[in-house]
Protein backbone atom coordinates (compact mmCIF):
# COMPACT_ATOMS: atom_id res chain seq x y z
CA UNK A 1 0.00 0.00 0.00
CA UNK A 2 1.22 3.46 -0.93
CA UNK A 3 0.52 6.49 1.28
CA UNK A 4 0.58 10.01 -0.13
CA UNK A 5 1.20 12.73 2.46
CA UNK A 6 0.42 16.35 1.65
CA UNK A 7 2.68 18.82 3.42
CA UNK A 8 2.77 22.61 3.50
CA UNK A 9 5.58 25.06 4.12
CA UNK A 10 4.42 27.71 6.59
CA UNK A 11 5.84 30.45 8.80
CA UNK A 12 7.38 28.68 11.80
CA UNK A 13 4.97 28.39 14.72
CA UNK A 14 7.25 30.35 17.04
CA UNK A 15 7.41 33.43 14.79
CA UNK A 16 5.28 36.46 15.67
CA UNK A 17 3.75 37.46 12.34
CA UNK A 18 2.99 41.04 11.24
CA UNK A 19 0.91 42.50 8.44
CA UNK A 20 2.85 43.95 5.50
CA UNK A 21 3.33 47.73 5.53
CA UNK A 22 0.40 48.30 3.14
CA UNK A 23 -1.88 46.03 5.18
CA UNK A 24 -2.77 43.73 2.32
CA UNK A 25 -0.80 40.64 3.30
CA UNK A 26 1.40 38.94 5.86
CA UNK A 27 5.11 39.75 6.12
CA UNK A 28 6.97 36.56 5.21
CA UNK A 29 10.20 37.98 3.76
CA UNK A 30 13.20 36.83 5.81
CA UNK A 31 10.93 34.94 8.20
CA UNK A 32 11.77 31.41 9.36
CA UNK A 33 9.69 28.81 7.50
CA UNK A 34 9.02 25.21 8.56
CA UNK A 35 6.86 22.21 7.80
CA UNK A 36 3.31 22.72 9.08
CA UNK A 37 3.23 20.96 12.51
CA UNK A 38 0.03 19.01 11.77
CA UNK A 39 1.55 17.74 8.51
CA UNK A 40 4.49 16.47 10.52
CA UNK A 41 2.00 14.38 12.54
CA UNK A 42 0.51 13.04 9.30
CA UNK A 43 3.95 12.16 7.97
CA UNK A 44 4.98 10.50 11.23
CA UNK A 45 1.83 8.35 11.12
CA UNK A 46 2.56 7.34 7.52
CA UNK A 47 6.17 6.42 8.30
CA UNK A 48 5.04 4.37 11.32
CA UNK A 49 2.55 2.50 9.11
CA UNK A 50 5.44 1.69 6.79
CA UNK A 51 7.64 0.55 9.69
CA UNK A 52 4.77 -1.66 10.86
CA UNK A 53 4.65 -3.31 7.43
CA UNK A 54 1.20 -1.91 6.61
CA UNK A 55 2.46 0.51 3.95
CA UNK A 56 5.12 -0.15 1.34
CA UNK A 57 5.84 3.39 0.19
CA UNK A 58 5.43 6.90 1.61
CA UNK A 59 5.30 9.74 -0.91
CA UNK A 60 5.54 13.32 0.39
CA UNK A 61 4.10 16.08 -1.80
CA UNK A 62 4.08 19.85 -1.56
CA UNK A 63 2.70 22.63 -3.73
CA UNK A 64 4.37 26.01 -4.08
CA UNK A 65 7.63 27.79 -4.86
CA UNK A 66 10.98 26.04 -5.31
CA UNK A 67 11.79 26.83 -1.67
CA UNK A 68 9.39 24.03 -0.70
CA UNK A 69 12.25 21.63 -1.37
CA UNK A 70 13.43 22.27 2.19
CA UNK A 71 10.25 20.89 3.79
CA UNK A 72 10.29 17.97 1.34
CA UNK A 73 13.88 17.16 2.34
CA UNK A 74 12.68 17.31 5.95
CA UNK A 75 9.94 14.81 5.04
CA UNK A 76 12.48 12.52 3.35
CA UNK A 77 14.69 12.70 6.42
CA UNK A 78 11.75 11.71 8.59
CA UNK A 79 11.32 8.58 6.49
CA UNK A 80 9.36 9.37 3.31
CA UNK A 81 10.68 7.31 0.37
CA UNK A 82 10.39 10.01 -2.26
CA UNK A 83 9.05 13.49 -2.72
CA UNK A 84 7.21 15.45 -5.34
CA UNK A 85 6.98 19.22 -5.67
CA UNK A 86 4.21 20.78 -7.73
CA UNK A 87 5.89 24.05 -8.55
CA UNK A 88 4.08 27.37 -8.78
CA UNK A 89 4.83 30.88 -7.59
CA UNK A 90 1.14 31.81 -7.39
CA UNK A 91 -0.73 31.44 -4.09
CA UNK A 92 -2.75 28.22 -3.94
CA UNK A 93 -5.90 28.05 -1.78
CA UNK A 94 -7.55 24.98 -0.31
CA UNK A 95 -9.90 23.86 -3.11
CA UNK A 96 -7.20 24.27 -5.71
CA UNK A 97 -4.83 22.32 -3.44
CA UNK A 98 -7.45 19.56 -3.25
CA UNK A 99 -7.69 19.50 -7.06
CA UNK A 100 -3.91 19.29 -7.40
CA UNK A 101 -3.80 16.45 -4.86
CA UNK A 102 -6.57 14.67 -6.78
CA UNK A 103 -4.49 14.86 -9.95
CA UNK A 104 -1.53 13.41 -8.03
CA UNK A 105 -3.71 10.62 -6.62
CA UNK A 106 -4.75 9.70 -10.15
CA UNK A 107 -1.10 9.61 -11.17
CA UNK A 108 0.29 7.78 -8.14
CA UNK A 109 -2.67 5.58 -7.10
CA UNK A 110 -2.15 5.64 -3.29
CA UNK A 111 -4.59 3.76 -1.04
CA UNK A 112 -4.39 6.41 1.65
CA UNK A 113 -3.87 10.17 1.60
CA UNK A 114 -2.87 11.93 4.79
CA UNK A 115 -2.57 15.63 5.62
CA UNK A 116 -2.55 17.73 8.75
CA UNK A 117 -5.98 18.80 9.99
CA UNK A 118 -5.15 22.44 9.28
CA UNK A 119 -2.27 24.70 8.29
CA UNK A 120 -1.19 27.12 11.01
CA UNK A 121 -1.07 30.07 8.58
CA UNK A 122 -4.54 30.15 6.96
CA UNK A 123 -6.12 28.01 9.73
CA UNK A 124 -8.67 26.85 7.14
CA UNK A 125 -8.94 23.11 7.98
CA UNK A 126 -10.54 22.36 4.59
CA UNK A 127 -8.17 20.56 2.22
CA UNK A 128 -8.56 16.94 3.39
CA UNK A 129 -12.36 17.12 3.33
CA UNK A 130 -12.31 18.71 -0.13
CA UNK A 131 -9.96 16.08 -1.50
CA UNK A 132 -12.06 13.24 -0.06
CA UNK A 133 -15.14 14.79 -1.71
CA UNK A 134 -13.47 15.13 -5.13
CA UNK A 135 -12.26 11.53 -4.98
CA UNK A 136 -15.60 10.32 -3.55
CA UNK A 137 -13.61 8.64 -0.77
CA UNK A 138 -14.45 8.39 2.95
CA UNK A 139 -12.78 10.93 5.23
CA UNK A 140 -11.62 10.88 8.83
CA UNK A 141 -10.69 14.36 10.00
CA UNK A 142 -8.94 15.32 13.26
CA UNK A 143 -7.60 11.77 13.71
CA UNK A 144 -5.92 10.85 17.00
CA UNK A 145 -5.59 7.09 16.41
CA UNK A 146 -5.42 5.02 13.21
CA UNK A 147 -5.59 1.24 12.96
CA UNK A 148 -5.40 -0.39 9.53
CA UNK A 149 -6.08 -4.08 8.87
CA UNK A 150 -7.49 -6.08 5.95
CA UNK A 151 -8.02 -2.99 3.78
CA UNK A 152 -10.10 -1.22 6.43
CA UNK A 153 -9.21 1.70 8.65
CA UNK A 154 -10.59 2.31 12.14
CA UNK A 155 -9.96 5.89 13.18
CA UNK A 156 -10.54 7.74 16.45
CA UNK A 157 -11.48 11.38 15.79
CA UNK A 158 -11.22 14.30 18.19
CA UNK A 159 -14.64 15.99 18.38
CA UNK A 160 -16.12 18.70 20.60
CA UNK A 161 -16.57 17.24 24.06
CA UNK A 162 -14.84 13.92 23.41
CA UNK A 163 -13.92 11.40 20.73
CA UNK A 164 -15.66 9.24 18.19
CA UNK A 165 -14.61 6.14 16.28
CA UNK A 166 -15.39 5.55 12.61
CA UNK A 167 -14.49 2.71 10.30
CA UNK A 168 -14.27 2.44 6.51
CA UNK A 169 -12.73 0.55 3.63
CA UNK A 170 -9.68 2.07 1.92
CA UNK A 171 -8.96 4.12 -0.13
CA UNK A 172 -9.58 7.10 2.13
CA UNK A 173 -8.34 10.50 3.27
CA UNK A 174 -7.28 11.07 6.89
CA UNK A 175 -6.31 14.39 8.49
CA UNK A 176 -4.07 14.33 11.55
CA UNK A 177 -4.71 15.94 14.91
CA UNK A 178 -1.71 16.88 17.09
CA UNK A 179 -2.55 13.98 19.40
CA UNK A 180 -2.00 11.38 16.71
CA UNK A 181 1.67 11.00 17.62
CA UNK A 182 4.94 12.65 18.62
CA UNK A 183 6.93 13.31 15.41
CA UNK A 184 10.46 11.89 15.55
CA UNK A 185 13.58 13.99 15.93
CA UNK A 186 15.68 13.96 12.76
CA UNK A 187 19.27 12.78 13.24
CA UNK A 188 22.14 13.96 11.06
CA UNK A 189 22.65 10.63 9.17
CA UNK A 190 18.96 10.68 8.19
CA UNK A 191 19.41 14.21 6.90
CA UNK A 192 22.41 13.13 4.83
CA UNK A 193 20.52 10.13 3.46
CA UNK A 194 17.54 12.33 2.53
CA UNK A 195 19.77 14.19 0.06
CA UNK A 196 20.09 11.00 -1.98
CA UNK A 197 16.36 10.25 -2.10
CA UNK A 198 14.41 11.19 -5.24
CA UNK A 199 12.70 14.59 -5.34
CA UNK A 200 10.74 15.24 -8.52
CA UNK A 201 9.47 18.59 -9.77
CA UNK A 202 6.26 19.03 -11.76
CA UNK A 203 4.94 22.32 -13.08
CA UNK A 204 1.43 23.09 -11.84
CA UNK A 205 0.27 23.65 -15.42
CA UNK A 206 1.27 20.08 -16.35
CA UNK A 207 -1.40 18.65 -14.05
CA UNK A 208 -4.26 19.95 -16.20
CA UNK A 209 -7.01 22.30 -15.14
CA UNK A 210 -6.98 22.82 -11.37
CA UNK A 211 -8.79 26.19 -11.35
CA UNK A 212 -11.07 26.73 -8.35
CA UNK A 213 -13.08 29.58 -6.84
CA UNK A 214 -10.75 31.54 -4.58
CA UNK A 215 -11.05 34.22 -1.97
CA UNK A 216 -9.53 37.66 -2.56
CA UNK A 217 -7.50 38.94 0.36
CA UNK A 218 -8.54 42.55 0.96
CA UNK A 219 -6.73 43.40 4.15
CA UNK A 220 -4.71 41.92 6.99
CA UNK A 221 -4.87 43.63 10.36
CA UNK A 222 -3.65 43.02 13.85
CA UNK A 223 -6.64 42.49 16.13
CA UNK A 224 -7.31 45.45 18.43
CA UNK A 225 -4.82 45.37 21.30
CA UNK A 226 -6.30 44.73 24.71
CA UNK A 227 -5.98 47.67 27.07
CA UNK A 228 -3.06 47.42 29.45
CA UNK A 229 -3.78 45.36 32.53
CA UNK A 230 -2.95 45.86 36.20
CA UNK A 231 -0.94 43.72 38.52
CA UNK A 232 -2.72 43.36 41.85
CA UNK A 233 -1.29 42.55 45.26
CA UNK A 234 -3.61 39.95 46.69
CA UNK A 235 -6.78 37.89 46.28
CA UNK A 236 -8.95 40.47 48.07
CA UNK A 237 -8.00 43.12 45.50
CA UNK A 238 -8.70 40.66 42.69
CA UNK A 239 -12.17 39.81 43.98
CA UNK A 240 -12.96 43.52 44.40
CA UNK A 241 -11.76 44.29 40.85
CA UNK A 242 -13.78 41.43 39.32
CA UNK A 243 -16.91 42.48 41.21
CA UNK A 244 -16.41 46.02 39.90
CA UNK A 245 -16.25 44.56 36.38
CA UNK A 246 -19.52 42.72 37.16
CA UNK A 247 -18.05 39.35 36.18
CA UNK A 248 -18.37 38.00 39.72
CA UNK A 249 -21.51 38.10 41.90
CA UNK B 1 -32.40 34.06 -2.48
CA UNK B 2 -32.22 32.87 1.09
CA UNK B 3 -29.68 31.49 3.54
CA UNK B 4 -29.49 27.85 4.62
CA UNK B 5 -28.21 27.08 8.11
CA UNK B 6 -27.12 23.51 8.89
CA UNK B 7 -28.30 22.39 12.33
CA UNK B 8 -26.04 20.41 14.61
CA UNK B 9 -27.89 18.03 16.89
CA UNK B 10 -26.74 16.35 20.09
CA UNK B 11 -28.56 14.42 22.80
CA UNK B 12 -30.05 17.68 24.14
CA UNK B 13 -31.40 18.81 20.75
CA UNK B 14 -30.13 21.65 18.60
CA UNK B 15 -26.77 22.92 19.86
CA UNK B 16 -26.38 26.51 21.03
CA UNK B 17 -23.65 26.95 18.38
CA UNK B 18 -26.32 26.42 15.69
CA UNK B 19 -28.37 29.25 17.16
CA UNK B 20 -25.26 31.44 16.82
CA UNK B 21 -25.11 30.41 13.14
CA UNK B 22 -28.79 31.37 12.76
CA UNK B 23 -28.06 34.79 14.27
CA UNK B 24 -25.10 35.23 11.90
CA UNK B 25 -27.27 34.19 8.93
CA UNK B 26 -29.78 36.86 9.96
CA UNK B 27 -27.15 39.52 9.22
CA UNK B 28 -27.42 38.85 5.47
CA UNK B 29 -30.91 40.40 5.43
CA UNK B 30 -32.40 37.44 3.58
CA UNK B 31 -34.81 34.71 4.62
CA UNK B 32 -33.16 32.09 6.84
CA UNK B 33 -33.98 28.38 6.51
CA UNK B 34 -32.70 25.64 8.80
CA UNK B 35 -31.73 22.18 7.59
CA UNK B 36 -32.50 19.68 10.30
CA UNK B 37 -31.05 16.33 9.26
CA UNK B 38 -30.92 13.44 11.69
CA UNK B 39 -32.86 10.51 13.05
CA UNK B 40 -36.06 10.74 15.15
CA UNK B 41 -36.45 14.48 14.74
CA UNK B 42 -40.14 15.04 15.56
CA UNK B 43 -39.57 16.50 19.04
CA UNK B 44 -36.53 18.51 17.96
CA UNK B 45 -38.36 20.00 14.96
CA UNK B 46 -41.29 21.10 17.12
CA UNK B 47 -38.91 22.88 19.47
CA UNK B 48 -36.92 24.42 16.59
CA UNK B 49 -40.07 26.03 15.17
CA UNK B 50 -39.95 28.76 17.78
CA UNK B 51 -36.26 29.72 17.33
CA UNK B 52 -36.21 33.40 16.51
CA UNK B 53 -35.25 34.38 12.95
CA UNK B 54 -36.20 31.25 11.01
CA UNK B 55 -38.83 31.26 8.27
CA UNK B 56 -38.63 27.59 7.30
CA UNK B 57 -37.25 24.33 8.65
CA UNK B 58 -36.34 21.54 6.22
CA UNK B 59 -36.59 18.25 8.06
CA UNK B 60 -34.71 15.24 6.68
CA UNK B 61 -35.48 12.44 9.11
CA UNK B 62 -33.56 9.27 8.26
CA UNK B 63 -31.30 6.82 10.07
CA UNK B 64 -28.34 7.56 7.76
CA UNK B 65 -28.21 11.12 9.13
CA UNK B 66 -27.74 9.99 12.74
CA UNK B 67 -24.30 10.80 14.22
CA UNK B 68 -23.64 13.58 11.66
CA UNK B 69 -21.60 11.43 9.25
CA UNK B 70 -20.32 13.88 6.59
CA UNK B 71 -20.32 11.31 3.78
CA UNK B 72 -24.09 10.84 4.22
CA UNK B 73 -25.00 14.50 4.79
CA UNK B 74 -22.98 15.89 1.87
CA UNK B 75 -25.31 14.60 -0.91
CA UNK B 76 -28.22 16.32 0.85
CA UNK B 77 -26.31 19.60 1.00
CA UNK B 78 -25.23 19.31 -2.61
CA UNK B 79 -28.88 18.89 -3.59
CA UNK B 80 -30.19 21.81 -1.53
CA UNK B 81 -27.39 24.40 -1.67
CA UNK B 82 -27.86 25.64 -5.26
CA UNK B 83 -31.24 27.16 -4.24
CA UNK B 84 -29.49 29.36 -1.66
CA UNK B 85 -27.05 32.26 -1.80
CA UNK B 86 -25.13 31.15 1.28
CA UNK B 87 -24.87 28.03 3.42
CA UNK B 88 -23.91 28.64 7.06
CA UNK B 89 -22.84 26.31 9.86
CA UNK B 90 -21.04 26.85 13.15
CA UNK B 91 -17.29 26.20 13.09
CA UNK B 92 -17.55 23.25 15.47
CA UNK B 93 -15.95 19.88 14.77
CA UNK B 94 -19.22 18.93 13.02
CA UNK B 95 -19.34 22.03 10.79
CA UNK B 96 -15.63 21.95 9.97
CA UNK B 97 -15.89 18.30 8.97
CA UNK B 98 -18.95 18.73 6.76
CA UNK B 99 -18.94 22.05 4.91
CA UNK B 100 -15.61 21.82 3.02
CA UNK B 101 -16.68 18.40 1.68
CA UNK B 102 -19.87 19.93 0.26
CA UNK B 103 -18.06 23.05 -1.01
CA UNK B 104 -15.69 20.94 -3.10
CA UNK B 105 -18.53 19.06 -4.82
CA UNK B 106 -20.38 22.32 -5.45
CA UNK B 107 -17.15 23.97 -6.69
CA UNK B 108 -18.13 26.87 -4.45
CA UNK B 109 -16.23 29.34 -2.28
CA UNK B 110 -15.56 28.18 1.29
CA UNK B 111 -14.85 30.63 4.13
CA UNK B 112 -14.03 29.06 7.47
CA UNK B 113 -14.32 30.38 11.03
CA UNK B 114 -15.85 33.75 10.10
CA UNK B 115 -15.83 36.26 12.98
CA UNK B 116 -17.47 39.18 11.16
CA UNK B 117 -19.86 39.45 8.23
CA UNK B 118 -18.94 42.80 6.63
CA UNK B 119 -21.25 42.33 3.63
CA UNK B 120 -22.88 39.39 1.87
CA UNK B 121 -19.54 38.44 0.28
CA UNK B 122 -16.97 40.12 2.53
CA UNK B 123 -15.93 38.33 5.68
CA UNK B 124 -13.35 38.73 8.44
CA UNK B 125 -11.64 35.59 9.68
CA UNK B 126 -8.70 35.04 12.03
CA UNK B 127 -5.46 33.63 10.61
CA UNK B 128 -2.14 32.66 12.23
CA UNK B 129 -3.80 31.38 15.43
CA UNK B 130 -5.83 34.56 15.76
CA UNK B 131 -2.77 36.78 15.80
CA UNK B 132 -3.99 38.46 12.59
CA UNK B 133 -7.39 39.14 11.06
CA UNK B 134 -7.91 38.69 7.31
CA UNK B 135 -10.67 40.45 5.41
CA UNK B 136 -11.58 38.30 2.40
CA UNK B 137 -13.99 38.66 -0.51
CA UNK B 138 -15.69 35.53 -1.76
CA UNK B 139 -16.44 35.49 -5.49
CA UNK B 140 -20.04 35.97 -6.66
CA UNK B 141 -22.20 32.87 -6.53
CA UNK B 142 -22.76 30.31 -3.82
CA UNK B 143 -20.61 30.62 -0.70
CA UNK B 144 -20.35 28.19 2.21
CA UNK B 145 -19.21 29.64 5.49
CA UNK B 146 -18.60 28.43 9.01
CA UNK B 147 -18.93 31.04 11.74
CA UNK B 148 -17.11 31.12 15.06
CA UNK B 149 -19.98 30.61 17.51
CA UNK B 150 -18.42 32.57 20.39
CA UNK B 151 -18.62 35.90 18.52
CA UNK B 152 -22.28 35.73 17.46
CA UNK B 153 -24.95 35.99 20.17
CA UNK B 154 -27.16 32.89 19.85
CA UNK B 155 -30.66 33.40 18.39
CA UNK B 156 -33.37 33.22 21.06
CA UNK B 157 -35.16 29.89 21.47
CA UNK B 158 -38.52 31.63 21.44
CA UNK B 159 -40.31 34.24 19.39
CA UNK B 160 -40.24 32.49 16.01
CA UNK B 161 -42.83 30.49 14.13
CA UNK B 162 -41.14 28.71 11.23
CA UNK B 163 -42.93 26.52 8.71
CA UNK B 164 -41.89 22.87 8.71
CA UNK B 165 -41.29 21.06 5.44
CA UNK B 166 -40.33 17.40 5.33
CA UNK B 167 -37.80 16.62 2.61
CA UNK B 168 -36.65 13.37 1.03
CA UNK B 169 -33.53 11.68 2.35
CA UNK B 170 -30.62 10.92 0.03
CA UNK B 171 -29.80 7.44 1.34
CA UNK B 172 -26.73 5.90 2.92
CA UNK B 173 -23.58 6.74 0.95
CA UNK B 174 -22.18 3.42 2.19
CA UNK B 175 -18.74 4.87 2.81
CA UNK B 176 -18.27 5.27 6.52
CA UNK B 177 -19.54 3.28 9.47
CA UNK B 178 -20.06 5.16 12.71
CA UNK B 179 -18.73 2.94 15.49
CA UNK B 180 -19.01 4.80 18.78
CA UNK B 181 -18.74 8.12 20.55
CA UNK B 182 -17.25 8.75 23.97
CA UNK B 183 -18.13 12.11 25.42
CA UNK B 184 -16.58 13.43 28.61
CA UNK B 185 -19.32 13.45 31.23
CA UNK B 186 -19.38 16.61 33.30
CA UNK B 187 -21.91 18.53 35.33
CA UNK B 188 -20.04 21.72 34.52
CA UNK B 189 -20.99 24.00 31.60
CA UNK B 190 -19.62 23.29 28.13
CA UNK B 191 -16.21 24.90 27.62
CA UNK B 192 -17.06 26.67 24.35
CA UNK B 193 -20.09 28.50 25.71
CA UNK B 194 -19.36 28.86 29.45
CA UNK B 195 -19.62 32.38 30.92
CA UNK B 196 -16.70 31.69 33.24
CA UNK B 197 -13.68 29.51 32.41
CA UNK B 198 -10.77 28.71 34.68
CA UNK B 199 -7.76 26.92 33.29
CA UNK B 200 -4.50 25.38 34.36
CA UNK B 201 -1.10 24.76 32.86
CA UNK B 202 1.58 22.17 33.39
CA UNK B 203 2.63 23.67 36.72
CA UNK B 204 -0.39 22.01 38.35
CA UNK B 205 1.92 18.96 38.41
CA UNK B 206 -0.35 15.94 38.11
CA UNK B 207 -3.80 14.83 37.04
CA UNK B 208 -4.90 14.59 40.67
CA UNK B 209 -3.51 18.02 41.57
CA UNK B 210 -5.11 19.52 38.46
CA UNK B 211 -8.53 18.22 39.40
CA UNK B 212 -8.31 18.64 43.18
CA UNK B 213 -7.02 22.21 42.91
CA UNK B 214 -9.35 23.57 40.24
CA UNK B 215 -12.61 21.64 40.77
CA UNK B 216 -13.73 23.37 44.02
CA UNK B 217 -13.20 26.82 42.47
CA UNK B 218 -14.96 25.78 39.26
CA UNK B 219 -17.90 24.53 41.30
CA UNK B 220 -18.00 27.79 43.27
CA UNK B 221 -17.94 29.87 40.07
CA UNK B 222 -20.13 27.60 37.93
CA UNK B 223 -17.15 27.61 35.59
CA UNK B 224 -15.87 25.26 32.90
CA UNK B 225 -12.31 23.99 33.31
CA UNK B 226 -9.85 24.47 30.46
CA UNK B 227 -6.23 23.49 30.05
CA UNK B 228 -3.14 24.36 28.08
CA UNK B 229 -1.71 22.01 25.50
CA UNK B 230 1.16 21.24 27.89
CA UNK B 231 -1.28 20.17 30.61
CA UNK B 232 -3.19 17.99 28.16
CA UNK B 233 -0.06 16.46 26.62
CA UNK B 234 1.26 15.50 30.05
CA UNK B 235 -2.02 13.75 30.85
CA UNK B 236 -3.26 16.14 33.55
CA UNK B 237 -6.39 17.17 31.69
CA UNK B 238 -8.53 15.51 29.01
CA UNK B 239 -8.02 16.42 25.32
CA UNK B 240 -11.33 18.21 25.00
CA UNK B 241 -10.33 20.66 27.76
CA UNK B 242 -7.59 22.17 25.59
CA UNK B 243 -7.99 25.87 24.94
CA UNK B 244 -6.20 27.45 21.98
CA UNK B 245 -5.66 27.28 18.23
CA UNK B 246 -5.76 23.50 18.14
CA UNK B 247 -8.33 23.11 20.89
CA UNK B 248 -11.40 25.13 21.72
CA UNK B 249 -11.56 28.88 21.08
CA UNK B 250 -13.41 30.54 23.93
CA UNK B 251 -14.72 34.04 24.70
CA UNK B 252 -16.21 33.90 28.20
CA UNK B 253 -17.03 36.90 30.36
CA UNK B 254 -14.28 35.87 32.76
CA UNK B 255 -11.21 33.76 32.04
CA UNK B 256 -8.77 32.93 34.83
CA UNK B 257 -5.46 31.31 33.86
CA UNK B 258 -3.56 29.55 36.65
CA UNK B 259 0.07 28.76 35.96
CA UNK B 260 -0.35 29.40 32.23
CA UNK B 261 2.65 31.00 30.52
CA UNK B 262 0.65 32.36 27.59
CA UNK B 263 2.06 30.85 24.37
CA UNK B 264 0.72 32.47 21.16
CA UNK B 265 -1.17 29.26 20.39
CA UNK B 266 -3.03 29.50 23.72
CA UNK B 267 -3.58 33.26 23.69
CA UNK B 268 -5.16 32.95 20.22
CA UNK B 269 -7.91 30.93 21.84
CA UNK B 270 -8.72 33.26 24.76
CA UNK B 271 -8.03 36.84 23.71
CA UNK B 272 -11.67 37.66 22.98
CA UNK B 273 -12.62 36.96 26.58
CA UNK B 274 -14.17 40.00 28.27
CA UNK B 275 -11.94 39.92 31.35
CA UNK B 276 -8.71 37.91 31.54
CA UNK B 277 -7.01 37.18 34.87
CA UNK B 278 -3.56 35.61 35.10
CA UNK B 279 -2.03 34.01 38.16
CA UNK B 280 1.59 33.05 37.67
CA UNK B 281 4.76 33.05 39.74
CA UNK B 282 6.77 34.36 36.77
CA UNK B 283 6.25 38.14 36.42
CA UNK B 284 7.65 37.96 32.85
CA UNK B 285 5.18 35.34 31.63
CA UNK B 286 3.64 36.51 28.30
CA UNK B 287 0.13 35.87 29.69
CA UNK B 288 0.46 39.10 31.72
CA UNK B 289 0.56 41.08 28.45
CA UNK B 290 -3.03 40.13 27.65
CA UNK B 291 -4.36 39.90 31.21
CA UNK B 292 -6.59 42.66 32.58
CA UNK B 293 -5.66 41.65 36.11
CA UNK B 294 -2.58 39.79 37.19
CA UNK B 295 -1.38 38.24 40.40
CA UNK B 296 2.29 37.30 40.64
CA UNK B 297 1.74 34.49 43.10
CA UNK B 298 1.66 30.74 43.60
CA UNK B 299 -1.56 29.29 42.23
CA UNK B 300 -1.63 26.69 45.01
CA UNK B 301 -2.06 29.57 47.48
CA UNK B 302 -4.32 31.72 45.33
CA UNK B 303 -6.90 29.11 44.25
CA UNK B 304 -7.99 28.09 47.79
CA UNK B 305 -7.95 31.75 48.93
CA UNK B 306 -10.10 32.76 45.98
CA UNK B 307 -12.49 29.85 46.56
CA UNK B 308 -12.83 30.82 50.21
CA UNK B 309 -13.30 34.52 49.42
CA UNK B 310 -16.12 33.73 46.99
CA UNK B 311 -17.87 31.54 49.54
CA UNK B 312 -18.06 34.78 51.51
Amino acid sequence: MKILVGIKRVVDYQVTVRPTADGTGVETAGVKMSINPFDENALEAAVRLKEAGVATEVLAVAIGAAANQDVLRHALAMGADRALLVETDAPVQTLQTAKVLKALVEREAPQLVMTGKQAIDDDAAETAQMLAALLDWPQATFASDIQIADGRATVVREIDGGQETVSFALPAVISADLRLNEPRFIKLPALMMAKKKPLENIALADLGNTAAPSLTLQAVNEPPARKAGRVLNNVAELVAALRAEKVLP
Amino acid sequence: MSILVIAEIDSHGIKAATRSAIAAAGQFGEEVHLLLAGADLAGIATKAKSINGLSKILVADASEYAHGVAENLTPLLVKLAPSYSTVVAAATSFGKNLLPRAAALLDAAMVSEVTKIASSRTFVRPIYAGNLNATVDAPAGLALITIRPTVFEAAAETGGDAAIENIAATGDAGKTTFVSRELAVSDRPELATAKVVISGGRSLGSKEAFHDTLAPLAAQLGAAIGATRAAVDSGMAPNDAQVGQTGTVIAPDLYIAFGVSGAAQHVGGIKDSKVIVAVNTDPDAPIFQVADYGLVADLFTVVPELTAALKG
